[in-house]
């Protein structure tokens, strides 16, 4: 098998199965979006919680802190560097987005994983010092298997209202009213840059390689 | 399905344990550059003439952690101050940076392409953001000079 980088492997992947891909707007690495992701996201002004810079470790700790009141003591949970993790196994990655005025937080949960789309994500350049050597399989583990869906949903609420109060809001998308020149930072990567990217990419590993269907 | 959304209200955040910085400052107040001018945001602005060379504070810096990439503007874009014109991000977060001062873009450090680490190990030299061509140099009198900006930071990090 010839060798290849892995951004070049990645991008051959993508373009055969023709996968979306989203570049969004805050930080951190590639995720997989689907029914197997659940996705917890706060979106608070600077000053909305006393005592809290808008800064990413504060967001991240106090943040860590909500969820401690969801998990049993014995799973073990704690952020480790960026992460949410049972012991030194992965369920959660986090990602911000900060602005002058506010913050953005979110979580993907990995509820669930189908083996094949872990090739998918490609080895970060900056791995966590916790991961070790570790693959993919033997870093992550499933949510799923610690807790019913309904009650992680039903703990973060109540974790949430022991500190906030709160009020449901249902939004129907047409009802939302969005400032006329609001222009969306994230965007989806069309396949056209995708195979730009990969004739520079090429381009730069001039040995052969093949496009697997 | 419609989406759900819940808001939360102000919160009770005593009841909250709120970390501690967790990385102390590298720069003593003794060595916050005098010849700068500073933003309440953590910008700083080195007057040159009409033009103002532009970047974020080793305060910033520090608290931002290690910065992977940096949104920089094209030449010749609009700034406003106390407007966004770029993002630093650093491993898990995007950070808006905001201009000290209105004016157009007349250059931007492209060597942060290839060592956005730049900007945590030279703040204030080589990390350089970009460069301003100012359109009011009034605006410089509504920054913060060092002993105030150093103050400002103390006041910051003591009341969290």
């Amino acid at each position: 098998m010839e060798r290849m980088s892995q951004a070049l492997s990645w991008v051959l992947l993508v373009l055969r199965d023709q996968g979306p891909v989203i570049r969004r707007f805050s930080g951190g690495g590639t995720v997989i979006v689907d029914k197997d992701t659940v996705f917890v996201t706060f979106i608070c002004n600077k000053d909305a919680i006393p005592g809290l810079q808008p800064y990413p470790r504060p967001i991240m700790s106090w943040n860590s802190q909500i969820y401690e009141h969801v998990f049993d003591k014995a799973c073990n949970f704690q952020l480790r560097e960026n992460d949410y993790v049972f012991g030194n196994h992965k369920f959660g990655g986090n990602a911000q987005s900060i602005t002058k005025r506010r913050w953005i937080h979110h979580t993907s949960f990995l509820w669930d994983y189908k083996i094949e789309n872990m090739a998918y994500l490609k080895l970060p350049t900056r791995a966590p010092e916790y991961r070790l050597a570790r693959s993919h399989t033997e870093f992550i583990c499933r949510l799923k298997d610690y807790l019913a869906r309904s009650e992680f949903i039903d703990k973060t609420i109540s974790a949430l209202g022991s500190h906030f109060s709160m009020e449901h809001v249902e939004l129907e998308p047409s009802q939302q009213s969005l400032a006329a020149d609001f222009v969306p930072s994230s965007r989806e990567i069309t396949m056209q840059e995708m195979e730009e990217a990969l004739a520079e990419l090429t381009s730069e590993e001039p040995a052969a390689y093949s496009l697997s269907k | 399905m419609a989406s759900r959304l819940l808001w939360a209200s102000r919160a009770a955040a005593s009841r909250l344990r709120i970390s501690p910085l967790l990385h102390p400052r590298l720069f003593s107040s003794s060595e916050i550059p005098k010849e700068l001018k500073y933003a309440d945001s953590h910008e700083w602005a080195k007057a040159e003439g009409k033009s103002a060379i532009i970047g974020i504070t080793d305060h910033a810096q520090d608290h931002l952690g290690d910065v992977v990439y940096v949104e920089l503007p094209e030449v010749g874009a609009a700034v406003t101050q106390g407007g966004s014109f770029g993002a630093v991000e650093s491993v898990k977060a995007t950070s808006d940076i905001n201009s000290p001062v209105s004016g157009k873009v007349v250059e931007i450090n492209e060597e942060l392409n290839s060592s956005p680490g730049l900007v945590n190990s030279s703040p204030y030299d080589k990390g350089w953001i970009i460069k301003v061509e100012i359109s009011d140099e009034g605006e410089l009198n509504n920054l913060m000079g060092p002993n105030d900006y150093s103050e400002f930071c103390d006041k910051e990090d003591g009341a969290h």
